[in-house]
């Protein structure tokens, strides 16, 4: 099963590629191949036995190149099940928007390496995965992007490459350590027979390769231009589902392969996920008060903070923290994507981003739209009720009692300054609602005929709608998935 | 005792079928009317299949052994060693041989009998050099694979360039060849053998102790190491490299890049593995430093480049680090190294083969061959474009050219098991350097064309020879981007 729900996008990607079809018929065949690829996720899902959340299921594992000890090793438990379906939906949301069959070639594309990186289950399997997804975002960037857009594409590929390739290395340094790349197998080992030195060696490696892709502070820079620029399917799929590579790498294999680097590593990385949360909130607070701020770029500062709560989930080492993060993953995904969708709509149809020339008013102007905008600015500012607030809220609870031998006058500290960052988070998407929401139309717009949501906008940002409200109120959602798998990689 | 050797003529056989086909062409060449010359060369590439067929069944027996001495030890041995190196330098011929079609068109200038035979030869010396296990025949052998080539890269008639280029060659090569020479009597003198099991006994005693035959000794592995890094074009002794490639026509530059550099790397490696394994706590430092400063300086060069074949030949002295980097592991790991080189020999020969068999397509129609005249190549000939950009994914090691990553893991995991994390390091953040420059390359393609277009000067002809050699190198790189498991346990099979 797993197997079609890679082979699937694939074929899509190389029919769209090769095949010249119109582009009417090139968006009809790609949704269809991005649907079924959906459909064969929510298969899966059905499939799952949620009872063994902790074990490996619809497991694939075939020879594939002994020489170097790898092989073709699949599956999925209960932490990538959720990344899996988000992935799946966030790709048909997107190719329904897609009008240009080579970019829809390239979402496909891009797709296979997104679940590749969620259900690989050997190292270098997982690196070529996580390296299938460089390419085709940087030609998403580059090729359909803003007017920045080759500056911008190219300090993203050569970012996360540096980081990856670090990354491979810390896995190589692993793989010397223990002899194999099976993550199942060092999962279960827990880091025996590998010395502290080598662990820290290999952790830190690899934190500066996740770490660039999460993004973690400082290694975000490339994060606002990447997003400012790409156009809308290339932000929503780099916030939905890119970054959360980056976390998932660090709870699927530092956190339970290297324990006792992660646990050298926490306190650094606890205190570069609150410098990351406080400093995207300054940053969003200046855009959001400043004059011509891009509403794109506020919000991919914003995606530094929530991934900023995401990695502090992770630093507690605990299992309420951890759980914090992986279904902060899944709300930051949802919602950060329809806020995407939601600017490239209003991009599309005023043709500028900017907070001081759109001026204010869009929801007397434009009711449905501006009144999205309203639920999911609120939902990412993580009020209780919506899916925001869970990751925030356990990750902060983790965080006031890590785990046992970590620093708790430290962590204690962090969850005051993170607990600050909840509230400057509120207080910058409430001024950028109070400038663009509310108010009066301006005299700029106040004589053109702005059309608003359609019926198809409504159909492709409902699910996520939907999403954000059902996970608020009920995170046993994806809570109940994932919590005997987190509870087994903390071992 | 006998005068008179008994010769294993099938072990020899693949350069025995490189000398026929080449003294046959310079015949033809002579004899047949100037209307039949352009048979040349598919006579020539029939030679290279038939020695290409003749490696492929050698390799699937034992190892064969001839010119044995009557102590012990032969000098030409050919083991799985022996027949790697050569079914690569022989493949790559083919594909080089593909490529240099275009070239014997009245143009360009190019005498193509003379320009065969001595490609040929060429070859021939590189298969001795594969399957030589003394110093003499290694000499000779590297000798006979220098000599045609300084002339291959001079051919063009009536070009000052391609002079200069030969010219510079030539004096890199000759210093180069004096130090190894010099290195090779020094060994020779501390150990009284030109036999390489027997210099290694002789030098694990001399190593032991620490009299001034040591230090003879030593001097000797690191004058023949300086020789070898100019073959292989390694920093600091890369000079030649940029110049000669492009000055020469472009199929030579990709046979120098490719073939000339594996000869290289398959006498490199059994002297230091076989020979100076002793002596590895002298040379395999220096490696690791050769290797780092050529990866780096080859990047970090490649990064200011504007002309493609300039661009690329710094990217092979980059290379020339990575392919150097397993060898510098702890010599308990050495064989794993050796294995490693050999695998991404493998791998770069295909997807290097393939870019400068672009290169060749896109001169055609933009001689220049500046960096910005790439642009709308997507346009023009699409095919090109795409191929192209997929070898420049694979050389920086990344996918959909899936084949360049996995060779880079191979090396990496090699230094990382060899206890060389540092240069693993160093290699790790040279890939992003490299990446910058191939991406550039790549994506200039993709752009829409300039406005003032410079007319096309395609003339269309002798070009789907060229097609072909391209669509080799992409069909191999594809499969080792799928399934290299072949290419990684022949190169297991081979190290030693």
């Amino acid at each position: 099963m797993i197997a079609i729900l890679l082979g699937l996008p694939a074929l899509g990607a190389l029919v769209l590629g090769l095949v010249p079809l119109p582009s009417r018929s090139a968006r009809i065949v790609g949704t269809a191949f991005a649907a079924a690829t959906f459909v064969v996720a929510v298969v899966v899902a059905a499939r799952f036995d949620y009872g063994a959340g902790a074990r490996m299921q619809d497991v694939v594992d075939d020879r594939w190149l002994p020489a170097v000890g790898v092989r073709f090793h699949l599956g999925v438990d209960g932490i990538s099940l959720p990344l899996v379906l988000l992935t799946a939906l966030l790709v048909v949301l997107c190719a329904a928007t897609v009008a240009d069959r080579l970019m829809m070639s390239v979402v496909l594309l891009l797709e296979v390496g997104m679940l590749g990186t969620f259900v690989a289950l050997d190292l270098v399997l997982f690196f070529v995965f996580f390296e299938v997804v460089l390419i085709p975002m940087y030609v998403l960037i580059a090729v359909w992007g803003g007017p920045r857009r080759r500056p911008a594409a190219t300090k993203f590929i050569l970012f996360t490459l540096l980081g990856s390739g670090l990354m491979l290395v810390g896995f190589l340094v692993m793989y010397g350590a223990t002899g194999t790349f099976d993550m199942t197998a060092l999962a279960r080992a827990h880091g025996r027979g590998v010395t502290a030195g080598t662990q820290l060696l290999a952790g830190t490696l690899m934190m500066v390769g996740f770490g660039v892709k999460s993004p973690m502070w400082p290694l975000h820079t490339w994060l606002p231009d990447a997003h400012t620029e790409a156009p809308t399917v290339g932000s929503v799929l780099l916030a939905g589902v890119l970054l959360k590579m980056g976390t998932y790498g660090f709870v699927r294999i530092v956190v339970p392969d290297l324990p006792s680097a992660a646990h050298d590593l926490a306190p650094a990385l606890g205190c570069l996920a609150v410098a990351g949360i406080l400093w995207a909130c300054l940053a969003c607070l200046a855009l959001a008060r400043g004059e011509h701020a891009d509403l794109k770029r506020l919000i991919a500062f914003s995606s530094v903070g929530h991934m900023g709560f995401v990695l502090l989930g992770i630093a507690t080492l605990t299992s309420v923290g951890i759980q914090g993060a992986l279904i902060g993953n899944v709300a930051h995904g949802v919602i950060t994507g329809l806020l995407f969708f939601l600017v490239g709509g209003v991009k599309d149809r005023f043709h500028t981003s900017d907070v001081t020339d759109l001026g204010g008013g869009l929801l007397a102007k434009l009711p449905a739209l501006g009144g999205l905008l309203l639920v999911a600015s609120i939902a990412s500012l993580g009020l209780p009720g919506l899916a925001g607030f869970w990751g925030e809220m356990l990750a902060l609870l983790g965080s006031y009692s890590p785990a046992a031998g970590l620093s708790r006058p430290l962590f204690v500290t962090l969850t005051g300054l993170a607990a600050a960052g909840t509230v400057l988070t509120a207080v910058y998407f409430l001024a950028m609602l109070r400038r663009v929401d509310f108010g009066v139309v301006t005299d700029r717009w106040r004589g053109e005929r702005i059309t608003d949501a359609a019926a198809v906008d409504l159909v492709a940002w409902t699910p996520l709608v939907v999403l954000a409200v059902g996970i608020g109120v009920w995170p046993g959602l994806v809570l109940r998935v994932s919590e005997s798998a987190v509870r087994g990689l903390l071992g | 005792m006998s005068l008179t050797q008994s010769i294993d003529y099938a072990a020899i056989s693949p350069p025995l079928v490189v000398v026929v086909t080449a003294v046959v062409v310079l015949l033809a060449d002579l004899f047949v009317p100037p209307s039949l010359r352009r048979l040349l060369a598919p006579l020539a590439l029939t030679g290279s299949l038939g020695a290409l067929g003749v490696t492929a069944w050698l390799a699937t027996g034992g190892t064969r052994s001839t010119f044995c001495l009557a102590g012990g030890g032969c000098s030409y041995v050919a083991d799985d060693f022996a027949t790697y190196f050569q079914i690569v330098v022989l493949a790559a011929l083919v594909v080089v041989l593909l490529l240099s079609f275009p070239l014997f068109d009245e143009r360009e200038r190019v005498p193509s009998g003379e320009f065969l035979a001595l490609l040929l030869m060429s070859v021939s010396g590189m298969l001795v050099v594969a399957a030589g296990r003394d110093l003499l025949t290694l000499l000779i052998g590297l000798e006979v694979v220098s000599l045609p080539a300084f002339v291959l890269v001079g051919l063009r008639r009536g070009d000052p360039r391609g002079v200069e280029a030969a010219l510079k060659f030539f004096i890199f090569s000759v210093v180069s060849t004096a130090l190894t020479v010099y290195g090779i009597a020094l060994a020779y003198g501390a150990t009284g053998s030109i036999e390489l099991h027997h210099i290694a006994r002789a030098l694990t005693t001399l190593h032991a102790g620490s009299g001034a035959m040591s230090a003879t000794a030593a001097a000797g592995v690191v004058l023949v190491l300086v020789g070898f890094g100019f073959k292989v074009a390694a920093v600091p002794f890369h000079f030649w490299a940029p110049d000669t490639y492009q000055g020469a026509p472009v199929p030579v530059a990709a046979f120098l890049s490719v073939a000339s550099k594996a000869a290289g790397f398959a006498g490199l490696i059994v002297l230091l593995t076989v020979a100076f394994r002793p002596y590895a706590d002298v040379w395999g430092p220096a490696v690791g430093v050769l290797a780092a400063v050529s990866m780096t300086v080859g990047n970090l060069v490649a990064l200011r480049q504007r002309h493609v074949v300039r661009l690329l030949a710094w990217s092979t002295v980059a290379h020339a680090g990575y392919l150097l980097m397993p060898l510098a592991v702890a010599s308990g790991h050495l064989r794993d190294g050796v294995r490693a080189t050999l695998a991404y020999l493998g791998i770069y020969a295909a997807m290097n083969l393939g870019a400068f068999g672009c290169v060749v397509l896109v001169r055609r129609t933009r001689p220049r061959l500046a960096v910005d005249d790439l642009r709308g190549l997507v346009s023009r000939a699409p095919a090109t474009a795409v191929a192209f950009a997929f070898f420049l994914t694979a050389l920086a090691g990344l996918p959909p050219g899936v084949a360049g990553l996995f060779a880079k893991v191979v090396v990496l995991r090699a230094a990382v098991d060899g206890h060389v994390t540092w240069l693993a390091v160093v290699a790790a953040v040279n890939t992003v350097i490299g990446l910058a420059y191939y991406l550039r390359l790549a994506a200039v393609m993709f752009l829409p064309a300039d406005a003032a277009e410079p007319a096309d000067v395609r003339d269309g002809t002798r070009d789907w020879p060229v097609a072909a050699g391209v669509a080799v190198a992409a069909a191999v790189t594809v499969v080792l981007s799928v399934y290299p498991q072949p290419l990684l346990h022949l190169a297991d099979l081979a190290a030693f």
